[in-house]
């Protein structure tokens, strides 16, 4: 792809000096620029957006999808993806409602909805890093082989017998004044988990070296390939996790229970300034774009736009806030070099 | 290369009739002139748009907004037809190819120019033009009541004992394959996905190309737009929902590399007959179709494992990781 052209590195140059543009053009901050500047039009649009009691509700809406985000960050760092995701979500609530079915307790359906996430995971690992395979195919069979697995069994049914347990994980509380969800809370827990592990220490460093360059990780005694497939599970106990969260939350399993999802995953995680192409890209960015999305989304339905529009407004999004930067600094160097070019002359 | 491509075809194109004497021997009924010919016609838009992701696909790029394309050209054609109805068939097919190419301009521009991944671009777009649907109805579904008879009639005419359709998509496969076999064009888009940087020092522009492949995806999605609203007589925002992901399957199964630089215009089509094959023959051998998914899910996946194999040997690299490396970044 086009990051990717080995064509535009071929120049080393030296570390490049401070410029104030520059740290303007930081992803993150823009990102929070864009998210005061949400806030700021929701709650001078509707009275209703800046209470507390909305806003916690509206995190219930957007928790598990960020959850699968935070392990989509990193598979996206190491220049790989994983479109099985919100068939993985299916798959393994389908699993959870079979047992719950037979009469399973809640213990033993979290258990159930995560091993069979971990497992789907697997698959995409090995024949990811076993067969040398490309992720985004090999992610697109699964994500049919899954979902289809999951129509075959249900067909037009649904299951809808869940322990109370379950739903009080799904839809309940950690503290109930300021009221926070178990699901955003967990996804708070985990950020701070990746963000750790991302930042400060040898693993994360090794993401970002595989990322930039998976040929020179591996010559400098990275094993890839073992960090590759451990990724992909990670992404599937995140998605099992999911399961569980979701299913109790609208306590039903449906054979389209989390579709389309896998698109609202990838799409806050390039928002969330990871590059799509690997090697950059922070927990902090995901992060604020998780905000900037949900907050937009639960703001826009305020106001009773349909679900489809929004998702317009969210494209827009997607696309302008990476193209502005992209074009705003094509646009310095080519103004650099031609200034250089008058002050040789 | 030549020879393990055409090796490759020869053995889809057996499994394929090997595929159809099994359904015959179990439903004699499916493989008569009259049932293969629907199964031809059935085939027909995903044969024509699997060729046109081929030649995105062939310079390591992606456009997954082709069935929103499909689904908002063809709301908005069926929308001038109502308001229209005197507008000739000609003047809608030209409508329809010139409102795909400049959706497909959308996208070229920001790969092209704006140097976006593709991937990113095309699901920006995807969401936008989804949306767009239901914006320009106002939520509102076209049914054949609101189009007219001749704007109805179209796909399902037939010349010469053929149905329109497989004709259009003759003469579309016929362009491709020559374009993409005969011209020096068609050529660069290999050179472009094998070697990037070779291309360029080999003087071929990219971001050019680039427009080029995504403009084409483009006018090939919205012919197929107002092909599908009129054969099916139904435009609203969830038409060919997901379509573009059953697209990508057909030239991964005909032996598109997702990596870059490798396909041919046969296997894609053999690809697509595969997938069109068991969609109609799920039914009549009376399998449940909630099976289809799982059966296209387990297809590709043989399909990726097949086309790593049969690449390994066509070219010599010194490091076994720089394949990985090129051809695994989304």
């Amino acid at each position: 792809m086009s990051e990717n052209d080995p064509a535009r590195s071929v120049e080393i140059a030296d570390r490049k000096k401070f410029r104030l543009a520059d740290a303007l053009l930081r992803w993150e901050v823009i990102l929070v620029v864009l998210l005061i500047g949400v806030v700021a039009v929701n709650a001078a649009i509707s009275p209703y957006f800046l209470d507390v009691d909305n806003l916690s509700d509206a995190t219930f809406n957007f928790s598990e999808k960020a959850i699968v985000a935070l392990a989509m960050t990193f598979l996206v760092l190491v220049r790989e993806i994983d479109l099985s995701v919100a068939a993985i979500i299916a798959l393994a609530s389908l699993v959870m409602g079979l047992a719950a079915g037979e009469g399973f307790g809640t213990a033993t359906l979290v258990l159930a909805g995560l091993v069979v996430g971990g497992l789907a995971g697997a698959c995409n690992g090995l024949l990811i890093t076993r067969l040398n395979l490309p992720s985004i195919v090999v992610t697109i069979g699964t994500m049919s082989l899954f979902r289809g697995l999951t129509q075959v069994v249900l067909g037009d049914q649904a299951i809808t017998q869940y322990p109370q347990e379950l739903q009080n994980l799904g839809q309940g509380y950690v503290v109930q004044a300021p009221p926070i969800g178990i699901s955003f809370a967990l996804f708070l827990a985990l950020a701070l988990i990746a963000a750790f592990v991302l930042h400060f220490t040898v693993i994360g460093r090794r993401l970002y070296a595989i990322g930039n360059n998976p040929i020179a990780a591996r010559f400098s005694g990275i094993r890839v390939n073992r960090i590759r497939f451990a990724l992909f599970v990670t992404s599937g106990f995140a998605s099992g996790l999911a399961a569980v969260l979701l299913t109790g939350r609208i306590g039903s399993t449906r054979p389209n229970i989390a579709l389309g999802w896998e698109l609202e995953i990838v799409t806050v995680v390039v928002l969330g300034g990871i590059s799509i192409s690997g090697g950059s890209g922070t927990i902090a960015g995901l992060l604020i774009a998780v905000f900037v999305l949900g907050l937009t989304t639960f703001g826009l339905s305020l106001l009773n736009v349909p679900g489809i529009v929004i998702n317009v407004l969210l494209g827009l999004l997607l696309i302008l806030s990476i193209a502005t930067p992209i074009v705003l600094r094509k646009f310095l160097t080519w103004r650099s070099t031609r200034k250089r070019a008058q002050n040789v002359r | 290369m030549t020879s393990s491509l055409s090796r490759r075809e020869g053995i889809l194109g057996a499994i394929i009739l090997v595929m159809l004497v099994a359904i015959g021997l179990r439903a004699p009924v499916f493989v008569t002139p009259s049932s293969l010919l629907s199964v031809l016609t059935d085939t027909t838009i995903l044969a024509m748009m699997a060729l046109a992701q081929m030649a995105v696909i062939l310079t390591r790029g992606i456009d997954l907004s082709v069935a929103a394309n499909l689904a908002l050209t063809g709301m908005i054609v069926a929308l001038v037809s109502r308001t229209a109805p005197f507008l000739p068939i000609p003047a809608i097919v030209v409508l329809a190819l010139v409102i795909g190419l400049c959706l497909g301009l959308i996208n070229g521009i920001l790969v092209a120019f704006a140097e976006i991944p593709p991937i990113v671009v095309t699901l920006g777009t995807l969401a936008i033009y989804r949306g767009l649907i239901f914006v320009l109805a106002g939520g509102a579904w076209l049914t054949t009541k609101d189009m007219n008879e001749a704007f109805l009639s179209f796909p399902r005419s037939s010349l010469f004992g053929l149905p329109s359709l497989v004709l259009i998509a003759g003469v579309v496969i016929l362009l491709f394959a020559l374009f993409l076999n005969r011209t020096s064009a068609g050529r660069s888009l290999y050179a472009i996905g094998g070697n990037p940087l070779a291309a360029i020092y080999c003087g071929l522009s990219l971001p050019r190309y680039r427009l080029l492949v995504y403009a084409l995806s483009g006018a090939v999605a919205g012919l197929s737009g107002y092909l599908w609203v009129a054969r099916f007589g139904i435009a609203y925002s969830d038409i060919a929902i997901g379509y573009e992901l059953t697209i990508i399957a057909a030239c991964v199964i005909g032996g598109v590399s997702i990596g870059g630089g490798i396909g041919s215009v046969a296997g894609t089509l053999l690809g697509a007959l595969f997938l069109g094959i068991i969609a109609n023959a799920l039914p009549v051998i009376k399998v449940s179709p909630f099976w289809q998914m799982a059966i296209s899910g387990a297809v590709i996946l043989m399909a990726v494992i097949a086309n790593a194999r049969s690449e390994k040997g066509t070219l010599k690299l010194i490091l076994p990781e720089a394949r990985r490396a090129a051809g695994s970044g989304p």
